[in-house]
């Protein structure tokens, strides 16, 4: 017996030494992918001319300019196409949804258009934006395919977030006789305002090193004017180029480009998770603590 | 004054007030239904997704058998379009990658929920946001630079590409999806099972190992069927790690080629409306095929899920 409790006391630190080792590997990977990714690019985003400059086909030296702009243009709109969509369908469920099949309909739907891969969103925003409506491959056209993306994600987080906040605030407000758009506008959507944030923030992080859905939709090349405001106009994005300059590209600094988007956008996602994304996130803590 | 006039005004402010109370109770119906035609746009949009690329896909079908589709290994447009390897090529991506990925995603969501002091899990949290944020193409970027001479120089067979390559980078981006579900599922055990568990005198681990993870399984599931669903439809950094090459991979360092980087490959090179062209449409019907099977699946096990804790 007294063995037996021994042997137990060594699995369980033995255990625990296990899954501390497992929390340490995953931060550890993720330090040395960021890290890696910084050092090597770094010293390329810093070139004269990188960030802000015109690309060259076959000549080394080439910039990033119009990528840069084409990002977050086509993010922009994507944005606001996908963001009022995804909250009225967020406010639905959660607060006007019975439990009936049409909710039942529109829950499945949502968590369907979440999993569908992005290529094959990519293959979608192709034969409806590109060819159907003959956008070609254009800004319009990749931010619309992008919106795809987004939406099933923004409709989940503006959802959750509305379900945190509690109860009796709508029951006060309806019960001073507002109607309930009232208690929703508000009372209910105020109160959620830094989650849905959060969530907006996370979801553009994510969206702008999207390029499966992009190649297709937006594009492998950009307009010959900087910046072309041109919603026809063709919309190569960074993490598109960095892809199409590294496998197809023929100049012959191309591992330094893409070692320098690389970078770039390992910066902005640090910058929207980091610098966006927790100060809202604690802010919003605070205030739930607050309520309580 | 004349009560004639005070009624008379009293008759008018509540005219007025029923007014803009009629305009408050019409805007609250009609926004209502701008919000469920919201909602309804999501059942739309998959709906047309599934309608558009199923009949240009299906098209194929016109000039190829499904037979030899499905179960030729032979890849010669537009001769022959056996599309077997590729099909394989995806499982078994997504199959290493959940053997790499899904216990130490697992190993990480125990951790996080029952072992890591508040400070430490204050750093994974944004650290698995981080994950999720990380493009594709750097990932596989990454991949390229660092993973693949490493899998030359050591293995000294090939050029590195292959299974292997793209297995392990996409263990690593499957991390996210695995370790958050299986940590909410985790969490969501009830205490007082953990806490009998303790009071009988089980240390941490036994508890984690025979009541908390068995209370937490279907979670747990589903949250690998989800993390085989971003496997199977992640493109850009498997195409840049597993070598494009259409033949059956023998072993985990032979170049060989998946659906979704098979249609990013050759999407560019077809004209549209040609057999070829359709067969890339009817390789991104197979892959949202399986992901709406997945999600299929997904569901079932909540469903048992919420039946066996209501029985409880």
């Amino acid at each position: 017996m007294l063995d037996q409790g021994r042997i137990n006391k060594r699995n369980d630190v033995l255990a625990t030494a296990l899954l501390w080792c497992a929390g340490l590997v995953i931060l550890l990977i993720l330090v040395c992918f960021l890290g890696y990714m910084l050092v090597q690019g770094l010293p390329v985003l810093l070139r004269p001319g990188f960030l802000l400059g015109m690309p060259s086909d076959i000549r080394a030296g080439g910039g990033i300019g119009p990528q840069l702009f084409n990002s977050f243009y086509i993010l922009f709109l994507s944005l606001l196409i996908s963001v009022p969509i995804a909250i009225g369908a967020g406010i639905y469920l959660s607060e006007y949804a019975k439990n009936n099949r049409l909710t039942d309909i529109v829950r499945l739907s949502t968590e369907s258009l979440a999993t569908v891969p992005s290529i094959v969103l990519g293959l979608f925003g192709m034969i409806v934006f590109v060819s159907y409506f003959e956008f070609g491959f254009s800004i319009i056209g990749g931010a619309l395919a992008l919106s795809l993306l987004n939406i099933p994600v923004l409709v989940r987080v503006t959802e959750e977030t509305l379900r945190t906040i509690p109860r009796s605030y709508r029951e006060a407000s309806l019960a001073l006789g507002a109607t309930k758009w009232q208690t929703i506008w508000r009372v209910v959507l105020p109160q959620a305002l830094p989650g849905i944030s959060t969530g907006v923030t996370l979801t553009a992080g994510r969206a702008l090193g999207e390029t499966a859905i992009l190649i297709f939709t937006a594009g492998t090349s950009v307009s010959r004017t900087f910046p072309d405001f041109d919603l026809f106009a063709a919309g190569e994005t960074l993490a598109v180029h960095l892809w199409y300059v590294n496998g197809i590209g023929m100049v012959p600094d191309k591992t330094q480009i893409a070692n320098g988007i690389g970078a770039l956008l390992i910066l902005v996602i640090l910058v929207f998770n980091l610098a966006i994304g927790l100060p809202i996130r604690y802010y919003q803590q605070k205030m739930l603590k607050g309520a309580k | 004054m004349n009560r004639n006039v005070i009624a008379e005004r009293v008759l008018d402010m509540k005219k007025n007030m029923d007014g803009h109370h009629v305009r408050t109770l019409l805007y609250d119906r009609y926004i209502r239904y701008l919000f469920i035609a919201s909602a309804m746009m999501m059942t739309l949009i998959i709906l047309t997704i599934i309608i558009f690329v199923g009949r240009q896909g299906l098209l194929t079908f016109k000039e190829v058998s499904p037979l030899q589709f499905f179960f030729g290994t032979n890849w010669d447009p537009p001769f022959e379009y056996g599309a077997l390897s590729f099909i394989v090529g995806s499982l078994a991506v997504t199959a290493l990658a959940i053997l790499i990925g899904g216990p130490l995603g697992l190993a990480g969501a125990v951790f996080m929920a029952k072992i890591a002091p508040p400070r430490m899990r204050e750093v994974m949290r944004p650290a698995t946001d981080l994950y999720v944020a990380i493009p594709s193409v750097v990932y596989g970027f990454i991949g390229l630079t660092v993973l693949v001479p490493f899998i030359r120089s050591v293995l000294h067979t090939g050029s590195g590409f292959g299974l292997l390559a793209a297995g392990l980078v996409l263990a690593i981006m499957i991390l996210p999806t695995v370790i958050t579900i299986s940590e909410d599922a985790i969490r969501s055990v009830p205490r007082p099972l953990e806490e009998a568990s303790l009071a009988l005198g089980a240390t941490r681990w036994q508890t984690i190992w025979k009541v908390i993870i068995p209370a937490a399984l279907p979670g747990i599931l589903a949250s690998i069927i989800l993390a085989m669903a971003r496997a199977i439809g992640e493109t850009m950094a498997v195409q840049m790690l597993i070598g494009n090459t259409p033949q059956l991979p023998f072993n985990l360092t032979t170049p060989t080629t998946t659906l979704p980087s098979e249609i990013v490959v050759e999407m560019g090179n077809t004209p549209f409306g040609s057999a070829w062209n359709n067969s890339l449409f009817l390789m991104a019907l197979v892959l949202l095929v399986i992901s709406l099977l997945l999600i299929l699946a997904i569901r079932y096990l909540a469903k048992k899920n919420a039946m066996n804790t209501s029985n409880a």
